[in-house]
Formats: structure tokens, C-alpha cells, sequence
């Protein structure tokens, strides 16, 4: 079944770009190839001049490691780990030290505000906060793009906003590339660019 | 490796319950095979031990009767051993044979002074000491002197002195003492054996033949041979040494009912095949205990692998390999069935060493004589390097599919899972 029908999307170092859509529409699928959690038939995807195709699983662990920072709309913390642990995980399986790991990620989360919540498990945090542990997370290998699937959607609007704004800030000061997937018009309304996707084709 | 054991110790804490349930299932299987090891090796060392009585390599041969008819006589005749039998064990078949006696039985009551005990005598050859491994409590064993002089000596087992000189029995020692009518001199007092309640008062052959009128009849012949290795070589002999006898009473030279020949070294040699048996099948029994316990491991592993789909699926979006995650899984079953498997063998070593206080030191009373029924009922350190090695083989294989359903999660799914 062909889900998306010719998407052809440039998207440059240092944008923020988001994809709207309605259910249905292709664009989860859009952001599983952009996030090599699946591959796709024909045509190709380029990510920071690396051509991502028919990748084994442990070159496409490893892409995703290096390369790929991800923000969930349900934040997708270990529950048994604590907030700092949660964020030392991917840098874990690029076999940095246990202390340069720790450091790390107590910096990452101090950026977040979150260093008094360090050791903390994400069932003794807000939503606002796990997500931002999150963020810690996605940020604390220096991805090349964040990819952020609605990630105000399990949020109330105050929190939401502050998350946006978090992002946007990242955006701007940092030179991060960050594609955020969304159905919600005031979200997409802050990007820089919105790409429409509906019935797998993109109509900007 | 650390990280690994961290990560272990945080997902077993998670499931406190769960983890020892599954530990516990494997520490019965290694205790069970533990117990049953260290309980069959108690029951063939007590076997062994009473085996140890007699030296291995030698043979005991005694009388029968034939069963064909042979050179115009019919079966059914008794055979007697005689003493140019003995002559022909030393002499003809010296290349095998070092040491040869005969033994000759006759009842009869010792007394001293008012006391008297009823005995067995046995006329023997200074061999019989080294086939029935006497041990003399004081004094010394028959010898050729005694035999060719056809002395009127005897050795006797402390516990028949004990009845003709009940608070000093070794003081016998040197004692004369009266066999019938006649005096003999107490030359040695055996040391007891509680295995066997002995009667047996041994006196010289040669002086036992003469009193008794036994003629040129000698009994039984019992010898040391050597140069017989295997089963083989065993029965060869055996062939040729009933030939030879057989001929000399004129009976069939393959006549096996003639003469009995009883070879202690063949028996050794079958009792440790059938110890090889019984080992191997008490491990047979052992692993399959252990084997419900691997695959409660294994089940209780899916569960587990099911539970954390989702965990599995977050580990690998941010970047662990499907190796990492295979590794993390195996380890895991690998440890928490080694942990609890060597709990489960120091829980069964504790119950060998139990029994060997209380069965293996407490000898069973049957009023004729003593026995132990579990002699150091425990495993040996090779049985306890086994026992790991089996255990973290089991550990990889209830790991192996759960791991490798856990490796083949994919993330998208896995993270939509709820």
C-alpha cells in the first residue's frame, strides 16, 4: 500500500519546520522514515549528506543514536530509571564513560531547570517536566535534527506553550534543526514553515 | 559489563516477586540434583567401602558338581578340590598366579578355662590374610613355619576373645587354649570388624587337613593373580583354568558347574560399570528436575520481554542494537539462574552434609553385624564445577528466546504499544 505519494522536501540545517496533517494523512509515516524507525520503496532520503536506505537494524540503531534526537507526545521515559539516568541512556549505548555520561546529562538537565529533579522518577514528575526530560534526552547527543512527534499533545495549553517555547528557544539559540509533527494550528502557527501533508502528498 | 549488572539489578528489584518465584524454581532443580548426586555417590561409597574388604585381583575357587557327561561318566557328580589342584594353580599357571592357598572348613569349640565359644575353624595359607585383608589387632598371621610344622596355632577375631576373656581380650595373646581336645596357641587376635560378625578361627591348612582327616581334600583354592587387565583377558584365563582342573577330575574342560571360580577383579570391574550407570542416570533424573525449572525461567522471561516491549522499543529509538538488547536479556537469565542455581547447590551441599551427620555417621544395628548405609553422601568439587557449568548453559538457553523476540521489536510498533 503506498501511504505517501511523492513527498519531495528540502529541509536546511537550523529550520524549524512543522508537518500538519489529519489522521490518516501519511504524515506519521513521513516522520517514521525521517527517524529511521522504517524504511521505505522508493526513492531516497538524505540526512546531513548520508544517504539512509536498506540500513541493517544495528547501522539504523546507531544513525538514530548519533544523528536523531526524539521527542514523543507520550515522553517515552524508562519508568524504572530516574530522570538523569533516562537522559545518560543514549549516550549509554554510545559507550561514553559512567562519570562523563552523569556529567553530561546533569548539564543537559540543568539547561532544562530540571537539576533538583535529577533523581526523580518520571511518576513523581508533571507532564511538563518529563517532557523536558525528555528534551535532555533528545538534546544530549548533539543530534543533527530533533524530531518531535506532537510534542505538546499530552500536555494542558499553559505547559504546552512553555514546551513550544522551550523548543523554539533551542531552535534559535542552538542552531537546532527541528521538525515538530502536529494536527494543532497553534503549534504549527510558531514554526518558521509548514508543510501540509494530506493523502500522502504534501500541498504547502 | 558493570552497566549491565546495574541495569540487571534494577529490572530484577523492579519485580521482587516475580524474580524469586522464577530463582526459586531453578534452586529446587539444582537442589534436587545436588541431593540426588551427593545421596548416589553416599550409597556407592557405602557399597564400595564394604567391597574394600578384599584385595581386587584375586580369585576364589571352590567345588561344584558336573553338569555333562564326559569321558564315560555322567553328570551329576560332586567334584572335590584336591591337593594337586592347589599344586597346578602354583605351577602351571604361574605366569598369572603369585600367591595360592586352599581353605579348609571344620566347626569346633574353643574353650579357656571356664568359657568357650563355639567357632569355625578355617584351615588357611598365609595368603588368606593379604586376599581377606586381616588386620591383626596383636600379634602375627599363620605362616609357612605354622604350615609346614603343622603347628597347633590359631588366630582368632577379638570379638570370640572377648568371650573367653571378657575384660582383657588381646591378653589372650600367647594364651593356650583348647580347640576339642587339643591345645592350640593363640598366636593372633584379629582386629574387629563390625561389617561382619566373625566366628571364623583361622589355624594353620596343613594342621586343620591332618586333625580332620580331610585326606588330600583341600576346600577351597583362593589366589592372587596378576597381568590380567581387561574382561577379556579375565575370561581367557578362566577358560583355561577350568580346562585344566576340569581334566584333572576328569569332567568336560567346558563344564562351568564343576568348579565355581568366584573373580573379585571382574566383579570390581562390573560394580563400576553399574556405578557409571547409576551416576549417569541420577544425572539424567537431576537435569530433567532442573529442566522445568529452565523453562520457568524461559516463560516467566517472555512475560517479562512482553511487559517491557514498550522499554525495549524507547531503547532502541534512541540507539541500542538488537545485539545489545539480545545480550542484555540473556545476561539477565544467565544471572538470575546462576544466582539462584548456586543458592539452590549451597542449600543442597548443607542437605548432603546433613545426611552424612546423621545417616552417614549413625551405622544401622542388625544384631549380626553393623553397616552405613550413606558413606560421605556428598558431590565433589568437579560435580559442583558440572553443576555451573549446567547452570549457566540452562541460563542461555531459557534467555535465548525471549532475547531474541525482544531483539526482533521494532520501535515503531513497540512505541505504539499501550
Amino acid at each position: 500500500m503506498h501511504v505517501l505519494k511523492g513527498i519531495d522536501l528540502d529541509i536546511q540545517e537550523g529550520e524549524l519546520v512543522s508537518i500538519m496533517g489529519a489522521s490518516g494523512s501519511g504524515k506519521s509515516t513521513l516522520l517514521n522514515i525521517l527517524g529511521i524507525l522504517d524504511d521505505y520503496d522508493e526513492g531516497e532520503y538524505t540526512l546531513d549528506g548520508t544517504l539512509i536506505k536498506n540500513l541493517s537494524e544495528t547501522r539504523a540503531a546507531e544513525y538514530r543514536n548519533r544523528m536523531i534526537g526524539f521527542i514523543f507526545q507520550s515522553f517515552n521515559l524508562i519508568g524504572f530509571k530516574t530522570a538523569v539516568e533516562n537522559v545518560e541512556l543514549p549516550l549509554f549505548y554510545q559507550g561514553v564513560s559512567r562519570r562523563k555520561r552523569h556529567q553530561m546529562a546533569m548539564d543537559e538537565l540543568e539547561k532544562m531547570g530540571l537539576k533538583d529533579w535529577a533523581t526523580h522518577y518520571p511518576n513523581e514528575m508533571s507532564g511538563g517536566q518529563r517532557q523536558r526530560v525528555a528534551i535532555a534526552r533528545a538534546l544530549v547527543t548533539r543530534p543533527q535534527i530533533i524530531l518531535a512527534d506532537e510534542p505538546t499533545g499530552a500536555l494542558d495549553s499553559k505547559t504546552g506553550i512553555e514546551v513550544m517555547d522551550l523548543l523554539k528557544r533551542l531552535n534559535h539559540d542552538e542552531h537546532i534543526t527541528m521538525i515538530i509533527v502536529t494536527h494543532d494550528p497553534g503549534v504549527a502557527a510558531q514554526t518558521n514553515r509548514v508543510i501540509h501533508i494530506k493523502d500522502g502528498v504534501i500541498e504547502e | 559489563m558493570i552497566e549491565t549488572l546495574l541495569e540487571i539489578w534494577q529490572t530484577a528489584r523492579r519485580n521482587k516477586l516475580r524474580t524469586s518465584l522464577t530463582g526459586f524454581a531453578v534452586a529446587w532443580g539444582i537442589f534436587m540434583l545436588v541431593v540426588l548426586l551427593g545421596a548416589g555417590n553416599g550409597l556407592i561409597n557405602a557399597q564400595m567401602q564394604n567391597n574394600d574388604r578384599y584385595v581386587d585381583n584375586s580369585m576364589v575357587v571352590f567345588g561344584g558338581m558336573t553338569s555333562k557327561p564326559y569321558n564315560g561318566l555322567k553328570e551329576g557328580r560332586a567334584i572335590q578340590l584336591e591337593d594337586n589342584d592347589l599344586t597346578t594353580t602354583q605351577q602351571r599357571f604361574r605366569q598369572n598366579v603369585d600367591k595360592a592357598g586352599a581353605v579348609l572348613f571344620a566347626n569346633s569349640t574353643i574353650a579357656y578355662g571356664e568359657d568357650y565359644v563355639s567357632s569355625n575353624l578355617r584351615g588357611v595359607y598365609p595368603v588368606d590374610a593379604e586376599i581377606n585383608k586381616t588386620k591383626l589387632a596383636s600379634g602375627r598371621f599363620i605362616n609357612d613355619i605354622d604350615l609346614r610344622d603343622r603347628r597347633k596355632v590359631l588366630v582368632m577375631p577379638e570379638n570370640q576373645a572377648r568371650e573367653l576373656l571378657p575384660h582383657a581380650p588381646l591378653s589372650l595373646l600367647g594364651q593356650v587354649v583348647r580347640v576339642g581336645d587339643l591345645a592350640f596357641t593363640v598366636v593372633g587376635i584379629e582386629q574387629e570388624d563390625k561389617s561382619r560378625m566373625s566366628t571364623d578361627v583361622s589355624v594353620p591348612f596343613t594342621t586343620l587337613q591332618t586333625i580332620y582327616n580331610q585326606g588330600n581334600h583341600v576346600g577351597r583354592i583362593a589366589f592372587t593373580f596378576h597381568g590380567l587387565a581387561t574382561e577379556q583377558e579375565n575370561e581367557a584365563f578362566e577358560q583355561r583354568y577350568r580346562a585344566t582342573i576340569n581334566r584333572q577330575h576328569s569332567a568336560a574342560p567346558d563344564d562351568e558347574d564343576a568348579i565355581w571360580i568366584w573373580n573379585r577383579f571382574t566383579q570390581a570391574m562390573q560394580m563400576q560399570k553399574g556405578v557409571g550407570i547409576i551416576q549417569t542416570a541420577l544425572w539424567i533424573i537431576g537435569l530433567f528436575t532442573l529442566l522445568s525449572g529452565i523453562v520457568g525461567v524461559s516463560n516467566i522471561m517472555l512475560i517479562t520481554v512482553r511487559e517491557r516491549t514498550r522499554e525495549f522499543g524507547i531503547r532502541k529509538a534512541i540507539g541500542a542494537s538488537p545485539m545489545r538488547i539480545l545480550h542484555i536479556i540473556i545476561t539477565e537469565s544467565i544471572i538470575v539462574t546462576g544466582l539462584f542455581g548456586y543458592v539452590g547447590m549451597l542449600l543442597g551441599i548443607c542437605a548432603n552434609l546433613y545426611m552424612d551427620a546423621t545417616l552417614g555417621s549413625k551405622p544401622i544395628e542388625t544384631g549380626l553385624f553393623t553397616t552405613t548405609v550413606f558413606v560421605d553422601p556428598t558431590v565433589s568439587l568437579g560435580t559442583c564445577l558440572g553443576v555451573t557449568l549446567v547452570l549457566i548453559i540452562a541460563g542461555t538457553v531459557a534467555g535465548i528466546m525471549p532475547a531474541l523476540k525482544a531483539a526482533r521489536i521494532r520501535p515503531i510498533e513497540a512505541l505504539r504499544a499501550e
